[in-house]
């Protein structure tokens, strides 16, 4: 069993290394899930705006359902997807099965639930306080809800951060529909379960860490960013 | 012209309690109107309904216009607490006269006027959350005067301010009704009444037990309620 | 809203688009690229032709079914029967004999079945079964499975009837249940290129080794692009030609770890 300290000294060993193969590794992890993350939030935050602040039959169940689908099991979502473009599937056509812009389709649906059930929550919380004024105004549904989105943005980063850290750290969407494929779709996670199963545990180890101060990094970086803009827009 | 407005039976029940039994009256243009009361009344719920914030579980509001974007467009609202969005005080000017439909030529300028207007042009690229109570609320004041409404609804406006914001705004309010918008305003404040009102609603558990022109209330109200809440108001709030 | 539209379409063409990349899809197993084989083969195919190989490596079962979808152009797996029934079904062109590898069963040093050193497989899995010493199965349907169960079955068991608490059915791949085995000290059937390098083997060692049963064959076929009109058939042709070729033959057999030679060529 390697020690914590062994895997730590691998991480940093890995990290000054400046390995040809690891660096496009890191670097596609961080381009399939911000590029996830990009597709996801667009999508999620009018979604989840426009059920926060308009009234429609079903309105409760959409609600209960994006809530639960925060939970989704990305080997299901894996699944799913990789059926939907294998080239037996309705979109074969498009032929991205095993290419990285399938593990960005993939991770984006898996995060699209998380970003607008948590944008819904937000959203509402500040309806209250905005409804009265923006109504009077005659803002009202889409066009409030985006405004709102604005205004809001920085409790919304939460939400977006959310969704970066699942994208990031899950392998079973990506490994189903990438197919894991050295050199074009491996990533952090899925060449951390490639070497967990060949046994090599301190590399597996070492590349976890590696992934874990990737990920704080990215936070840290999102963070101060919002604090400088805070303090600009009051 | 949207004025006058008809009240039609208007009533509101909520939570099993009925705020506003069957209310029917017309308000006019011309005449700053001040709806008057103690709090609770239902003064409030009252301006919302006129305002189409509430909807009416009985009755109705009639303007005299039929186009609904007309009737929404020749109105405008300020509130208690002012809520302003996170960004300077111009942009969010500009963003109503946006919603308004004004073309974009023409909203830099009109915002620019209306901040003028109200004396905050010096502020007007400070973020709008940091400036003071009093300087929001003059801010809300500039974002309704940018729209030109034909009526404008002002509920407790100064309530939450001290005294010398009070009077600031009282004196942008003046300028309103100078230029022609018809005042509705809603308070509990008696001075305030007296100076910015020309007729008074007395308002007295959601029913509208008195309405004169505002020289005849203070004098000499008819209805006992409204004695009642003359004397028990201490002059000088 | 055409800000996202135009966000989207800008990422999706962020990502280099298929059409324009020479390369093929081969479906091959997890034990074939474990092995590091591919690492060691594609590159010389790739100088030679200028077409990149994108292996996706799964489970024999796994691997099959992707043929069968036609979402790889190229089939590389070690399960003649199950590669025989592929092109029964019409799903490849024609099946070539490319190398063997052979099984090895590894044990604990322990040796509770007394099998260490013997060089019959067969004899080994009885003495397994009646002593009931741990055993952990891969249970995946792969090619490595099959093969542990075609040995029972000559053992004479069925051991989907008779298997006890000592069977252990991992359901995963190579790697995870060699896994399991090191943490259990159970017995394990593995293919030799996966035990020479894997690294977390605990008190395992090599138990029974040799024996012609242990031989495990490996087949090409090139998806049938009469079923799947887009499979990349003259690339993917090249690849099978390449590999049964005397040079692609050559390149499998230069292959070694620690100076020991894994795989062996034998197309004909």
């Amino acid at each position: 069993m390697p020690t914590f300290a062994d895997a730590l000294y691998g991480a940093l060993a890995l990290i000054t290394s400046r390995d040809a193969q690891l660096a496009g590794i890191v670097a596609l992890s961080l381009k399939v899930s911000l590029s996830a993350v990009v597709c996801a939030t667009l999508l999620a935050l009018p979604l989840g705006a426009a059920v926060a602040v308009t009234r429609f039959r079903g309105r409760r169940v959409l609600i209960v359902l994006l809530n639960a689908l925060m939970g989704l099991p990305p080997v299901v979502v894996g699944l799913v997807v990789y059926l939907l473009l294998s080239r037996a599937g309705p979109l074969g056509q498009l032929g991205i099965l095993f290419t990285p812009a399938a593990m960005v389709f993939a991770q984006t649906i898996l995060i699209l639930p998380l970003i607008a059930a948590l944008c819904r929550q937000a959203v509402e919380d500040a309806w209250i306080e905005y409804e009265e004024q923006l109504r009077s105004l005659g803002a009202v549904g889409m066009r409030a809800a985006l405004t709102l989105v604005w205004d809001i943005r920085f409790s919304l980063l939460t939400a977006v951060l959310a969704g970066l850290g699942r994208a990031s750290a899950e392998v079973g969407a990506v490994i189903i529909v990438g197919g894991n494929i050295d050199g074009v779709t491996r990533v952090m996670t899925t060449t951390i379960a490639l070497e967990t199963s060949k046994g090599d545990l301190s590399l597996a180890l070492s590349l976890g860490i590696v992934l874990i101060l990737l990920v704080l990094m990215l936070n840290a970086a999102a963070y101060l960013l919002k604090e400088a803009a805070q303090r600009r827009y009051g | 012209m949207i004025l006058p407005l008809k009240l039609d039976q208007l009533a509101f029940s909520a939570g099993g309690r009925e705020i506003i039994p069957p209310l029917s009256l017309e308000i006019g243009a011309g005449v700053a109107t001040v709806i008057l009361g103690a709090n609770g009344a239902g003064k409030s719920v009252l301006m919302r309904l006129m305002h189409g914030l509430l909807a009416p579980t009985g009755g109705r509001v009639v303007w005299s216009e039929t186009d609904e974007a007309r009737i929404r467009r020749q109105q405008a609202m300020v509130f208690q607490r002012p809520v302003m969005l996170r960004r300077s005080a111009l942009a969010n000017v500009i963003y109503a006269l946006k919603i308004a439909n004004v073309s974009a030529r023409e909203r830099e300028s009109r915002a620019l006027d209306s901040l003028k207007e109200v004396g905050l042009l010096p502020l007007a690229h400070r973020p709008a959350r940091v400036l003071s109570g009093g300087e929001q609320q003059r801010l809300a004041l500039a974002r309704a005067w940018a729209l030109h409404p034909e009526v404008l609804f002002l509920d407790e406006p100064t309530a939450s301010l001290d005294p010398s914001a009070t009077r600031e705004i009282e004196t942008v309010i003046k300028a309103f009704d100078a230029s022609g918008t018809k005042i509705v305003m809603a308070t509990h404040n008696l001075g305030q009444a007296q100076r910015l009102g020309d007729e008074v609603l007395f308002i007295h558990q959601g029913r509208l037990v008195e309405r004169t022109l505002a020289d005849g209330f203070f004098k000499r109200p008819s209805s006992a309620e409204a004695a009642a809440f003359i004397k028990g108001e201490l002059p000088w709030v | 809203m055409g800000l996202i539209w135009r966000t989207l379409l800008g990422l999706m063409l962020a990502f280099p688009v298929q059409a324009q990349d020479k390369f093929i899809t081969v479906s091959s197993t997890t034990s074939t690229e474990q092995s590091g084989l591919f690492k060691h083969l594609l590159p010389v195919f790739t100088a030679k032709t200028g077409v990149q190989v994108r292996v996706v490596a799964v489970g024999t079962g796994q691997a099959l079914d992707i043929g069968r979808r036609g979402d790889a152009d190229v089939v590389f797996v070690h399960a003649k029967p199950l590669e025989e029934k592929f092109l029964a079904e019409g799903n490849g062109v024609r099946r070539f004999d490319v190398m063997y590898n052979d099984f090895v069963l590894v044990g604990p040093k322990a040796d509770p079945a007394k099998v260490v050193g013997t060089k019959d497989i067969v004899a080994a899995m009885q003495k397994i079964k009646s002593v009931a010493a741990p055993f952990a199965s891969r249970g995946d349907k792969s090619g490595t499975h099959f093969a542990e169960l075609e040995l029972w079955k000559a053992a004479g068991i069925d051991i989907a009837a008779d298997k006890g608490p000592w069977y252990r059915d991992t359901g995963s791949g190579m790697g995870p249940t060699l896994n399991t085995a090191s943490g259990m000290n159970a017995y394990v059937l593995t293919d030799r290129g996966t035990w020479l390098s894997f690294k977390n083997r605990g008190d395992l060692v090599i138990a029974v080794e040799g024996d012609q049963r242990l031989f495990n064959q490996y087949g090409i076929m090139l998806v049938n692009p009469a079923r799947h009109p887009h499979v990349k058939r003259d690339m993917g042709q090249a690849f099978v030609d390449w590999l049964i070729s005397a040079d692609g033959q050559k390149a499998i057999a230069d292959y070694k770890i620690n100076g020991e030679q894994l795989f062996f060529p034998n197309a004909r």
